[in-house]
């Protein structure tokens, strides 16, 4: 039967083959380009979101040293080092930068379903980056309202930023979202309507499940976002009162009325909540890929994993509400919501449990990224842990707004998903230039991050026992907090520093490698899944020569029993399966060409 | 393959290429449906979340109730023309005989083009009663529904102008016929936001 890949139906012109340099590298169609460019300018905004924690925290350790933090400057600091590293950096990197590599090359396809409109999501992105990063220097600097921009504050003289800064955080985040949602659109249709040949939806490697999902989690996120943002804008710019409650300035009534502030409360966490899984979801897809590789096992309990993924997704629209207990909610209605939060543990401990299992009489390979992907399980299980805790309403009484709460969600959305995001860009970085990376360089690197964030985040969970508040620019002196904390505080501060300073390591590594590494093969981790078996490396536009891949197996199958080599690449054939048998297989066969 | 059975297959128990799996997509649609089905998911959620947020507003006691302009009435009248004329360019464009289909999907176009310049007639209509912007969260609501809605029209006007090129230029209906299915689509369901958002408006 003449078969015609559904992929290739869409006809080569579709492809948009660049012509110049300009039409390759910067206005560029191509999956893989558009992805660097996404990680190269979430990675660029993240250091400033990194350098700005770094002035936060000599602040915090060091009160009245440096002259340059003033409170204004302070919570400027804070609110953009959040909404960058949530929003502008995690979101961007897992989802355009690692979304647009994988999903073509995983699901076995030319490039995304709408080249154009993908090119679009980068460009919309960078304004978006472009606008929050203006806001530096228009007359009043960025807002200090927090990442959660609750109004009335907002809005308020009092508030760094409430004039211009406000405003512009607002348009960027609407870009922001406009941009997602191209690439959304992108990524859950290529998902669904371009797999290869043989890839049944309960073949695609986890990657693909956390990244679709979290799409999807997305999608249907971040239009609260944009609800909130434009009802907000509306207040600030034109006056309305969506928001802003009748309230006094300096003595003066101004001229709002009646708004709710809690509705904004609402409509953010109703984003806010589930942004969170849309972090975590592809960190738990990438992460269990880079396990089951380098643990040489296929990934236990993969159904599980999937239905997990997507009990996760689904749960995360129904507990925003944990976020607000401190509001003054009705007590059934903060029960509700302590209750689905803890029900979100079940499929998220099976997870761990999972990746543990996995490891359970692997044959490990310790290389970088399996490092970091080890040390994720440990911080995400004390990250996790910890969530339990404030996920009850009389626990998070006397917590929320103290350094505990700051230490679980570093710990659960900020170093794990970051460790993540290092171990898949040492996983991929061989295919993603064609070299090797320093291994020695990389693990220092892991080391000095790891036991480095866990003397930062450690510590903060006494402070917040103690009851230091957390967003205040220094603590003063105050009956109920030791002077000890401030010495804590200080630990806390050189060893940010230490691990700031630390990531020097993984951008000399980045760059050294990328001219004087090794030069990688098509395969150098022995990875049974697809975008392992690309013809070229890096992959060539349209990624796949002649032919589309043909699908014969799940993307798992390492250390099968009687198998010649301890992995079958999923586009090998059943005939040609290497067995202990057989002396003559040549495991560069070209199993798309295969009569089938 | 259903969805349910997709998802409760045990991926390596199977080899080969799986018996009666087709190399087609998870659903029998064109790319382009499949994203728009979606787009039209995350524009409904938009609505819905303004809806909600207009409902827990409205309980609020500075809200006061708002008269619509009656050109409401005539607008949903020429949206709902729009709407039938596109589902006329539809019904032909299956068809071997293609005649009328320029009346109908430009026509179609036309009317929601009327449709928004009426929707600016409502809204001079009432700022010339002082009903600003910021006059009361009731009129806010309005402008930013009655706005919202008009902007995702454009988006659709846009696709609509550039297949309607096509068409006038002697393109082949072919080549539009899945433009064309997917502006009915589109427009069947703005038509039903705007029931929704017109119901809403004047329930104060």
């Amino acid at each position: 039967m003449a078969y015609v890949p559904l992929a290739d139906q869409d006809k080569e012109m579709e492809l948009h083959h660049p012509h110049s340099w300009v039409t390759k590298y910067v206005w560029s169609q191509d999956h893989k380009v558009i992805a660097i460019q996404y990680g190269g300018t979430a990675i660029a905004v993240g250091v400033v979101a990194l350098v700005l924690s770094m002035l936060m925290r000599m602040q915090l350790g060091y009160p009245e040293s440096f002259d340059l933090i003033d409170p204004n400057s302070y919570y400027q600091a804070v609110t953009m080092h959040g909404m960058i590293m949530v929003v502008y950096l995690l979101t961007a990197l897992f989802l355009g930068g690692f979304g647009n590599y994988l999903i073509p090359l995983m699901v076995g396809a030319r490039d995304m379903v709408f080249p154009f409109l993908n090119m679009l999501s980068y460009w919309v992105y960078l304004l978006s980056v472009i606008i929050l990063m203006a806001s530096f220097f228009v007359g009043g600097g960025p807002t200090g309202a927090g990442w959660t921009l609750y109004p009335p504050q907002t809005s308020m003289a009092g508030t760094p930023g409430h004039d211009m800064g406000i405003v512009l955080m607002l348009l960027s985040l609407v870009a922001f979202v406009v941009a997602f949602t191209m690439g959304g659109l992108n990524y859950v249709t290529t998902v669904l309507q371009y797999r290869c040949r043989g890839l049944t939806m309960m073949r695609l490697p986890l990657s693909v499940w956390g990244i679709f999902t979290a799409t999807v989690v997305g999608l249907f996120a971040f239009p609260a976002l944009l609800v909130a943002g434009i009802m907000m804008t509306f207040d600030t710019l034109f006056g309305t009162s969506f928001f802003m409650p009748a309230v006094i300035e300096a003595g003066t009534p101004l001229d709002y009325d009646g708004g709710s502030p809690l509705l904004f409360q609402h409509l953010f966490w109703f984003f806010g909540h589930p942004e969170v899984y849309i972090v975590a979801l592809p960190a738990f897809g990438l992460v269990s890929d880079v396990i089951s590789t380098h643990a040489r096992k296929n990934i236990f309990g993969y159904r599980m994993m999937v239905w997990a993924i997507i009990a996760i997704g689904g749960l995360s629209f129904i507990v925003w509400a944990h976020h607000m207990y401190v509001s003054g909610m009705h007590p059934y209605f903060g029960f509700f919501f302590a209750t689905t939060t803890l029900i979100i543990a079940v499929p998220t401990a099976l997870k761990v449990y999972n990746w543990v299992l996995t490891l359970w009489e692997g044959d490990i390979r310790l290389n970088a990224p399996m490092y970091f992907a080890i040390g994720f399980i440990f911080t995400f299980v004390h990250g996790g842990l910890t969530g339990l805790f404030l996920g009850n309403v009389v626990i998070d009484l006397p917590l929320s707004d103290t350094y505990f709460v700051v230490a679980h969600f570093h710990m659960v959305m900020g170093v794990s998903p970051v460790l993540v995001l290092f171990a898949a860009i040492y996983h991929w970085y061989p295919k993603i230039t064609g070299r090797m990376f320093h291994d020695g360089l990389a693990k220092a690197h892991f080391w000095c991050t790891f036991l480095g964030a866990y003397l930062i985040y450690l510590p903060m969970h006494y402070l917040g026992f103690l009851g230091v508040p957390r967003r205040y620019y220094a603590l003063g002196t105050t009956d109920f907090i030791p002077e000890s904390a401030q010495d804590l505080n200080q630990v806390i501060t050189l060893a940010a520093l230490f691990v700031g300073a630390a990531q020097i390591l993984f951008f000399v590594n980045m760059f050294w490698s990328l001219r004087n590494g090794k030069k990688a093969d098509g395969n150098p981790w022995n990875s049974a899944s697809l975008e392992w078996q690309t013809p070229d490396t890096p992959p060539v536009h349209g990624n796949w020569g002649d032919e589309l891949p043909v699908v014969y197996r799940w993307a798992y199958d390492y250390s099968v029993p009687g198998a010649h080599e301890d992995f079958i690449p999923m586009n090998t054939p059943e005939s040609v399966e290497p067995t202990a048998g057989e002396d003559h297989f040549d495991p560069d066969v070209d199993a798309s060409k295969a009569d089938v | 393959m259903s969805l349910f059975k997709a998802v409760t297959a045990k991926p390596w128990e199977t080899k080969g290429v799986i018996g009666g799996l087709r190399p087609e997509g998870t659903f029998d649609a064109s790319p382009e449906r499949v994203a728009l089905i979606v787009f039209l998911v995350v524009a409904s959620i938009i609505f819905s979340l303004f809806s909600v947020s207009y409902f827990i507003r409205m309980e609020l006691p500075d809200w006061a109730p708002l008269t619509e302009p009656t050109q409401l009435w005539l607008n949903t009248g020429l949206l709902v023309i729009s709407s039938v004329l596109f589902q006329w360019a539809r019904n032909i464009s299956k068809t071997e005989s293609q005649k009328n289909i320029m009346t109908a999907f430009i026509g179609g176009g036309v009317f929601a083009i009327l449709f928004i310049a009426g929707q600016m007639l409502a809204w001079s209509t009432l700022q010339a009663s002082g009903n600003y912007l910021a006059t009361n969260p009731a009129i806010s609501f309005f402008y930013l529904l009655t706005g919202l809605h008009a902007v995702h029209l454009l988006g659709g006007l846009w696709v609509w102008s550039k297949s309607s090129i096509r068409l006038m230029s002697g393109g082949k209906i072919e080549d539009i016929r899945e433009s064309i299915e997917l502006c009915t689509l589109y427009w069947h369901f703005l038509l039903i936001i705007w029931f929704i958002v017109f119901a809403i408006l004047s329930n104060t």
